[in-house]
């Protein structure tokens, strides 16, 4: 990779080699499964195999020039970088909870579906191409620029921070929890564990090293996430295609809910929001998590590595094809999932042990590591299930008395189909790859804003680009042993974490992004307090609600508090740039530039 | 080197820009919103086993918003040709 244009005229071959190496890897590890070796190998040597080529490829990327590493070059093709946003953007809630709150909620979770697929439209038209054409490094770089220097840009930075850094925690908890659960690690050491994997692949090459190896991972990701739930399809169905074949799934899941004893008084799969409170909050989170979507710096500073504003716009629309692809097989999941539970577990015979023995194997599987629970506890074997039901004078299995964690779905599909341990070795090394490659694209956003923003623009504008380069690596591994630290302390659970986020990007930065670009008479002062009001609002209603105890306001939870934020931050930035005198002119040339897809961007660096 | 606008046709150009922009956004609220407010009604209707409701907020949606981001891309680009301001 020291010849990038060889690199990026290549890139359809190697990836292809790649893709066709992975799949071989695949089979051969599905050979030796066959001919013995232990479960417990062939998971090592996924994770093992597949960290090792991300690391290959981040080393191979390391470089010495400051635009290759914040923005790759921006010599990347739009395909490729929307691979890259789509690695970047399915982060291990993605992965392996998105599934999972399906299976457990219903319709209302559809809510994440449309939130985090619909903001991309923001993304495209509003912000995306324009902090292309001005040619920042970073978010808080173009606050900084638009917004007349170094207040609007440590709002920026303190914003980035808290949102980037609780989304990380969500990510390293994650990669800690799949290295446990596949390879029986203690999770303290799965950390950091994870922790060399996402530092190898960013710390030589920066942006352009992630860039690589977030594609790299998108294929493996998705791969993972496909192939089960399309055996499980054909299996059942006959046809391996899911995603239109489980409407037919879904009749038969309201038939049992209507006719099956032990789904008696079961709230509906498809059941929709009952109430205006219900449906407030649909929608309220809808919103949220679009417009957080639309504003999340590490999201953000994918579209800076394009090679024109064109393909900014272009990348964007790939980008979301690429999630899409995951997203809109979520629902199959949750789907084949809820009708093994509802046809081949509820209604189950506990009077005896025989019959609890005949229950499919996975509920003991799972079980074993406390996933699922019968009658209230963990279904390690028959006969603590048999103990349990009789302690509670259960004798059939009802809804009541079974449940799974929501983590499972994904990881369970496997054996739900019968399929061997291959395959479950493959959705972990997903699972994995997602959780990496989201932690990758955060980290560096920190660390970026870190190193440029704050290092470069306010510390030491003249330094020269070795240290700078010298900097920027230092802050990386500092921010991810950070990371690594508070994750090791659990935290709260990884969606609470990342739901969080969204609200407050949403409410910090949309809208002074937004109006930088689209109303010229914003001034400094109007985004600035914008920002601050937004941010704040946000902030107070997140921990009031949660910490002290506040009732919520028309019923909203907190995981939409930006519901409240947005309109203020909004409402703030006209009020108080009507009451300030008018931008320069010189500024809104600046904005009109911005505009214009063509010509060089604004703020170009010789390297 | 492209070539600078006046400010009458900057002014063109922008006021085209804005316009998709709300077409855009205006699309995009329908398929966000507006259509789910309507799930009860459309989940009479069923298509290979799906209640529409239910179909147009797990992949309907998703796939409208895909062909706008394209579309968009794709219109937004050709006012830029018509103004001579897309890159070369």
């Amino acid at each position: 990779m020291s010849n990038g244009r060889d690199f990026t005229s290549n890139l359809g071959r190697i990836y292809g080699i790649y893709t066709g190496g992975f799949i071989a890897f695949v089979i051969l590890l599905a050979i030796l499964e066959q001919v013995g070796v232990p479960d417990r190998i062939i998971g090592y040597l996924f994770v093992f195999f597949t960290i090792g080529i991300y690391a290959l490829i981040g080393i191979l990327s390391r470089t010495m020039q400051v635009s290759e590493y914040y923005v790759a070059g921006r010599r990347v093709p739009a395909l490729y970088n929307g691979m890259a946003t789509a690695a970047d953007w399915m982060s291990a809630a993605s992965f392996i909870a998105m599934a999972g709150g399906l299976y457990a909620q219903g319709y209302s979770y559809l809510a994440f579906v449309l939130g985090w697929t619909g903001g991309y439209v923001l993304v495209a038209v509003l912000i995306a191409p324009f902090l292309r054409k001005f040619g920042a490094y970073t978010v808080p770089d173009f606050l900084g620029s638009r917004y007349g220097g170094n207040v609007a840009r440590t709002i920026g930075i303190v914003i980035l921070f808290c949102c980037s850094f609780s989304y990380i925690l969500g990510q390293i908890t994650g990669t800690g929890i799949i290295a446990s659960r596949f390879l029986g690690i203690d999770f303290n050491v799965a950390v950091f564990v994870g922790l060399v994997g996402i530092l190898v692949c960013s710390m030589l090459g920066g942006m352009r090293a992630v860039t690589w190896t977030q594609v790299a991972q998108y294929i493996v990701l998705i791969m993972a996430y496909l192939i089960p739930v399309v055996i499980l399809s054909a299996q059942q169905t006959g046809i391996p295609l899911p995603q239109l074949m489980y409407g037919t799934v879904l009749q038969e899941i309201q038939n049992l809910e209507q006719t099956k004893p032990a789904l008696a008084g079961i709230k509906p799969f498809i059941q929709t929001p009952q109430t205006m409170t219900e449906a407030a909050n649909f929608f309220a989170l809808i919103l949220c998590l679009m417009i957080g979507t639309a504003s999340l710096p590490h999201v953000l500073m994918r579209f800076f590595t394009t090679p024109s504003v064109r393909d900014a716009r272009r990348s964007v629309g790939w980008a979301l094809f690429f999630i899409f692809l995951l997203y809109f097989t979520a629902p199959a999941y949750a789907s084949f999932a809820k009708l093994e539970v509802y046809q081949n577990i509820l209604g189950a015979d506990l009077a005896n042990l025989a019959a609890i023995q005949d229950l499919p194997r996975w509920v003991f599987i799972y079980g074993g590591i406390d996933l699922v629970k019968i009658c209230g506890v963990n279904a390690v074997d028959a006969q603590t299930v048999l103990a349990a039901c009789q302690a509670k004078d259960v004798i059939m299995l009802d809804h009541t008395n079974f449940s799974i964690a929501s983590d499972t779905v994904v990881i369970a599909t496997p054996e739900i189909a019968g399929l061997p341990y291959v395959i479950a070795g493959l959705v972990a090394a997903g699972g994995l790859a997602a959780a990496l490659s989201t932690a990758d694209g955060l980290l560096l956003a920190i660390a970026n804003a870190l190193s440029h923003d704050v290092y470069y623009r306010m510390v030491d504008p003249k330094a020269s680009t070795a240290k700078r380069l010298v900097v920027a690596r230092t802050l990386l591994v500092v921010v991810a042993v950070l990371g690594a630290a508070v994750a090791t302390t659990r935290p709260g659970g990884i969606l609470a974490l990342v739901a969080w986020a969204f609200s407050l990007a949403a409410a910090g930065l949309f809208p002074a992004l937004v109006m930088g670009v689209w109303w010229k008479r914003t001034t400094n002062q109007g985004a600035i307090w914008g920002m601050i009001a937004g941010f704040g609002v946000t902030l107070f209603y997140l921990i009031m609600t949660r910490y002290f105890g506040m009732p919520l306001w028309f019923g909203i939870n907190n995981i939409s508090a930006g519901i409240f934020g947005i309109p203020t931050a909004f409402l703030v930035t006209w009020v108080v740039s009507m009451m300030t005198p008018a931008p320069s002119k010189e500024m809104q040339d600046f904005v009109d530039s911005l505009r214009i897809p063509s010509g060089a961007t604004l703020m170009d660096e010789k390297t | 080197m492209a070539k600078t606008l006046t400010p009458e046709e900057a002014e063109r150009h922008w006021a085209r820009s804005k316009g998709l922009m709300w077409l855009t956004l205006a699309i995009w609220f329908f398929f966000s919103f507006v259509i789910h407010f309507f799930v009860d009604s459309l989940n009479g209707i069923v298509i290979f086993g799906f209640p529409l409701g239910w179909y147009m907020a797990a992949q309907g949606s998703l796939i409208v918003f895909v062909i706008l981001c394209f579309w968009f891309a794709g219109a937004q680009n050709r006012i830029d040709e018509e103004f001579g301001v897309a890159e070369d």
